[in-house]
C-alpha cells in the first residue's frame, strides 16, 4: 500500500464522515432528544461499526476477487459497476427509510450499514483497492495463503478508512452538539448527494482508466 | 431539481422556526357549494407593506366541478431534516390539494409564480381507490418516507374504514394503504405524529354516508359518530391503543401534537357533547406505559331563543359552541380554539398543558350573535371562526368562516357567506387587524376553508430536533 493510497483512504473516510446522512446527524439528534452528550458518544461507535461492516464487505470481496482474477478484469468490471451506481445515485430521488427515531444501538449500527451500502460507500474505495501497488504478496504460495493475505488487506483498508470516518464524524457531532447547534444545518448542509454521486462516477472512471 | 443547500423554509427545531420571516402570501382553499363554478385556490396578499394587503391577488381555478376543497398541505417540510432518512435538498413548492367530495387530488406548483400557482398533476379518484382502498381524502402531512393523506371513507363500494394513504414524495403517485394493522380503528379524520417517538395519532369523524348530506340527528343522538383517539406505531404502521373519550363526546377532529419533539402530549378538539351541547378540548399524554387523555377545556352551550335557531338545533334551545378547529402555536405556548356555532375564537395559554388558562377571546359571526368585523360594524356576519392558522412566529392568526358545504347549510340556512379575518396576537393583546377583512365578492361566491401560509405555518411542519 503506497502513501498515496493511504492518503486517499483517509480522505475518503473524512468525506464519508462529513456527510450528515452517514450518521453524525443521527448521533446528534439522539443526544438532543435526551439532552445527553453520552448518548452522542455512545451512538458514534455503533454508526462507525455499521459503516465498517459495509465498507469491509466490499473491500474483502474486492481483495479476494483480485487474488484469483486478473487485476485488469477486476478494474474494468468494478469500474463499470461503480460508474453505473454513481449515475443511479445521481438520478434517483428515492428516500430510504429503514428505521424510526427510537432505536437501540445495534439497530443504529444496522441503519448505518444499510445507509453506507445504499450509498455505495465501500465501492468508492475501488480505485484504491485495485491500484494499491502490486497484488497482495504471497500469491504464488497457493490460494489459501493469498486469501488470507487478501482478507488482511481488506481489514487494513477498512480500519484506516473507518478510523478516519469515525474521527471526522465524531468531531463534527460534538462541535454541533456542544457549540454551534443545528441552526448551522440550514446554511452548511450542502447537497453532498450530488457530490457523492460525482465521486462514485469519478472513482469508477479512474479505475477504468488505470485498467488500460 | 434538487437544491445545493436545504430549502430555506426548513427548520431543524421549532425554536428556529419561530424566528422565520413573516409570510407574504397565504393560500386559501375555496369551493363552490352549488358545484356550478370550479373550486379554486385563492392567493391572499398578507404583506402589510403591500398596496394590495388583505385582498385576493391570485386564483388557481380547478379544471373540474364539485371537488369541495377542504384541507391541503405542502409536499415537503422541516421533517426532511430528520436524521434517519434526510432529504433536505427537496423544495417546498407543491401544494397537495384533495377534493373532499370528489376524491380527486391536485398537485399545484407555487414556485414559478407564487401568486398564480399552476396545476401540474391530477390524481383521479380511482387511483386512490385501487391502490389504497380509500376515498374522500382530507389531511395531508409531509412525512418521513412519503406524504401521508388521511381519507374519510373506503372505496370500491365500501363506506369505510377510512384511513391513511401513502403518496410518493417525488412523483405523488399513490403508493398504497399506510396501515399494516389498523386494529379496531374504523373512522378517520385527522392524523399527525410525535415524529421523534415513532408515534402516529388519528382522530374520528364519520364515514361519507354519515357526513356528506349534513349531520344526521339520529346518528348524533345515538352517539354513532367517532369519539376516540387512535395511537399507531409510526414505523411498524400498527395500531397500538384506542383511547375512548366517552361516546357522549361526538366527533373528535383536529389533532395538535406538541411541536417540541421531546414532548409527548397534544390537544384534540371535540365538536359536541350530546348530553349538554358543550364542546371540549382534550390533552393526550403518556400515563405510565400507555396513552391517556383528559378533558382540559370545556366550553358550554349558550342559551338562545328557539325561534332564532335553525331547525337542526331548534329542539335544544341553545347554541352549541361547535369546536371545529384548534391550532397550537409553534412554541407550544398558545392554543386557539374555534367556536364555529357561537362565533367566538378563544385563546388559551397552554404553557402548562394540563391547565390551560383562557387569555383572550374575540367574537365574529355565530348562529345567533352574527357579530360583525370591526372594519364593517354594521354588517352582521354568518358562519363563524372555523379553520385557524397561525404564523410560525405566532404573531398572526388567520381564520376563515366555512365548515363544510352541507353543514354550513344546516347551521346557517340563510347563507353562510364568505369571509376571512386576521388577528394580531402578542402575550398581552389579541385583536382583529382592521386592515385585513376580505369578504363577500372578494371570494367570487366561493366559501373559504383551510389557509396555508407561504413557507409553512403552525400546522404544516414537524421537527426532529428540540
Amino acid at each position: 500500500m503506497t502513501d498515496g493510497s493511504l492518503a486517499a483512504l483517509v480522505a475518503l473516510g473524512a468525506f464519508h464522515g462529513v456527510n450528515p446522512a452517514m450518521g453524525w446527524l443521527f448521533a446528534v439528534a439522539r443526544g438532543f432528544q435526551e439532552r445527553s452528550r453520552s448518548l452522542v458518544l455512545q451512538s458514534l461507535p455503533a454508526i462507525a461499526a455499521g459503516h465498517a461492516a459495509s465498507v469491509g464487505a466490499v473491500a474483502i470481496l474486492i481483495a479476494l476477487t483480485r487474488s484469483v482474477v486478473a487485476t485488469q478484469a477486476l478494474a474494468i468490471g468494478g469500474g463499470a459497476v461503480l460508474v453505473g451506481f454513481g449515475l443511479w445515485r445521481l438520478l434517483s430521488r428515492r428516500h430510504f427509510r429503514w428505521v424510526g427515531m427510537r432505536i437501540s444501538l445495534p439497530q443504529l449500527a444496522g441503519w448505518s450499514f444499510l445507509m453506507s451500502s445504499a450509498h455505495g460507500a465501500g465501492l468508492m474505495l475501488l480505485p484504491v483497492l485495485t491500484s494499491s501497488g502490486t497484488a497482495p504478496a504471497g500469491h504464488d504460495h497457493g490460494l489459501a495463503a493469498s486469501s488470507g493475505s487478501a482478507v488482511s488487506t481488506g481489514v487494513f483498508v477498512t480500519a484506516v478508512h473507518t478510523l478516519s470516518m469515525f474521527a471526522v464524524a465524531g468531531a463534527i457531532a460534538l462541535v454541533v452538539y456542544e457549540i454551534v447547534g443545528l441552526t448551522v444545518l440550514r446554511r452548511a448542509w450542502f447537497n453532498l448527494d450530488r457530490l457523492w454521486a460525482a465521486a462514485l462516477i469519478t472513482a469508477g472512471t479512474l479505475t477504468l482508466l488505470t485498467a488500460f | 431539481m434538487a437544491l445545493w443547500t436545504p430549502d430555506p423554509t426548513f427548520y431543524a427545531s421549532p425554536r428556529d422556526a419561530a424566528s422565520a420571516p413573516a409570510e407574504k402570501l397565504a393560500y386559501v382553499a375555496a369551493f363552490d357549494r352549488a358545484a356550478e363554478k370550479p373550486d379554486a385556490i385563492a392567493v391572499l396578499d398578507v404583506d402589510p407593506d403591500s398596496a394590495s394587503y388583505g385582498s385576493v391577488v391570485g386564483w388557481t381555478d380547478l379544471p373540474f366541478l364539485g371537488d369541495e376543497l377542504h384541507h391541503f398541505g405542502w409536499n415537503a417540510c422541516s421533517s426532511a431534516l430528520c436524521p434517519g432518512s434526510p432529504h433536505p435538498h427537496v423544495e417546498r413548492r407543491y401544494l397537495i390539494v384533495p377534493g373532499l367530495r370528489s376524491s380527486r387530488v391536485y398537485v399545484i406548483d407555487t414556485k414559478d409564480d407564487p401568486a398564480a400557482p399552476k396545476i401540474v398533476k391530477v390524481l383521479e379518484p380511482d387511483e386512490l381507490a385501487k391502490r389504497a382502498g380509500y376515498s374522500r381524502p382530507h389531511t395531508v402531512h409531509c412525512g418521513p418516507e412519503g406524504l401521508y393523506l388521511t381519507a374519510l371513507g373506503g372505496a370500491n363500494g365500501e363506506d369505510g374504514p377510512g384511513g391513511i394513504a401513502l403518496l410518493d414524495h417525488a412523483s405523488f403517485d399513490v403508493l398504497g394503504r399506510w396501515e399494516v394493522d389498523r386494529g379496531p380503528q374504523y373512522f378517520a379524520y385527522d392524523a399527525w405524529w410525535h415524529i421523534a417517538h415513532d408515534v402516529l395519532v388519528t382522530s374520528e369523524w364519520g364515514t361519507p354516508s354519515m357526513v356528506e348530506d349534513g349531520v344526521v340527528a339520529e346518528l348524533l343522538l345515538g352517539r354513532k359518530y367517532g369519539h376516540s383517539l387512535n395511537f399507531f406505531d409510526l414505523r411498524k404502521r400498527k395500531h397500538v391503543q384506542t383511547v375512548d373519550l366517552g361516546d357522549e363526546h361526538q366527533m373528535v377532529l383536529e389533532l395538535r401534537p406538541a411541536h417540541d419533539p421531546t414532548k409527548l402530549y397534544g390537544f384534540a378538539g371535540v365538536v359536541v357533547n350530546v348530553e349538554d351541547l358543550s364542546a371540549s378540548v382534550w390533552l393526550w399524554h403518556r400515563d405510565g406505559d400507555s396513552w391517556a387523555a383528559q378533558k382540559v377545556i370545556t366550553i358550554p352551550a349558550e342559551p338562545a331563543d328557539a325561534s332564532s335557531l335553525p331547525p337542526v338545533i331548534q329542539p335544544f334551545g341553545a347554541v352549541p359552541p361547535l369546536v371545529t378547529d384548534i391550532d397550537l402555536s409553534v412554541d407550544d405556548q398558545w392554543l386557539y380554539v374555534s367556536c364555529w356555532g357561537t362565533g367566538e375564537l378563544k385563546r388559551y395559554n397552554v404553557s402548562d398543558p394540563f391547565n390551560p388558562v383562557e387569555a383572550g377571546s374575540v367574537r365574529i359571526g355565530g348562529i345567533v350573535n352574527r357579530a360583525p368585523h370591526p372594519t364593517a360594524p354594521d354588517q352582521p356576519l354568518a358562519g363563524g371562526p372555523q379553520m385557524v392558522e397561525i404564523s410560525r412566529d405566532g404573531k398572526r392568526v388567520y381564520i376563515t368562516n366555512s365548515l363544510y358545504g352541507s353543514w354550513d347549510d344546516q347551521f346557517f340556512p340563510d347563507g353562510v357567506g364568505a369571509w376571512m379575518a386576521k388577528l394580531d396576537s402578542t402575550p398581552d393583546t389579541f385583536t382583529f387587524d382592521e386592515r385585513f377583512f376580505p369578504h363577500g365578492d372578494a371570494f367570487r361566491g366561493l366559501r373559504p376553508h383551510q389557509t396555508r401560509l407561504q413557507g409553512g405555518d403552525a400546522s404544516s411542519d414537524s421537527y426532529c430536533y428540540p
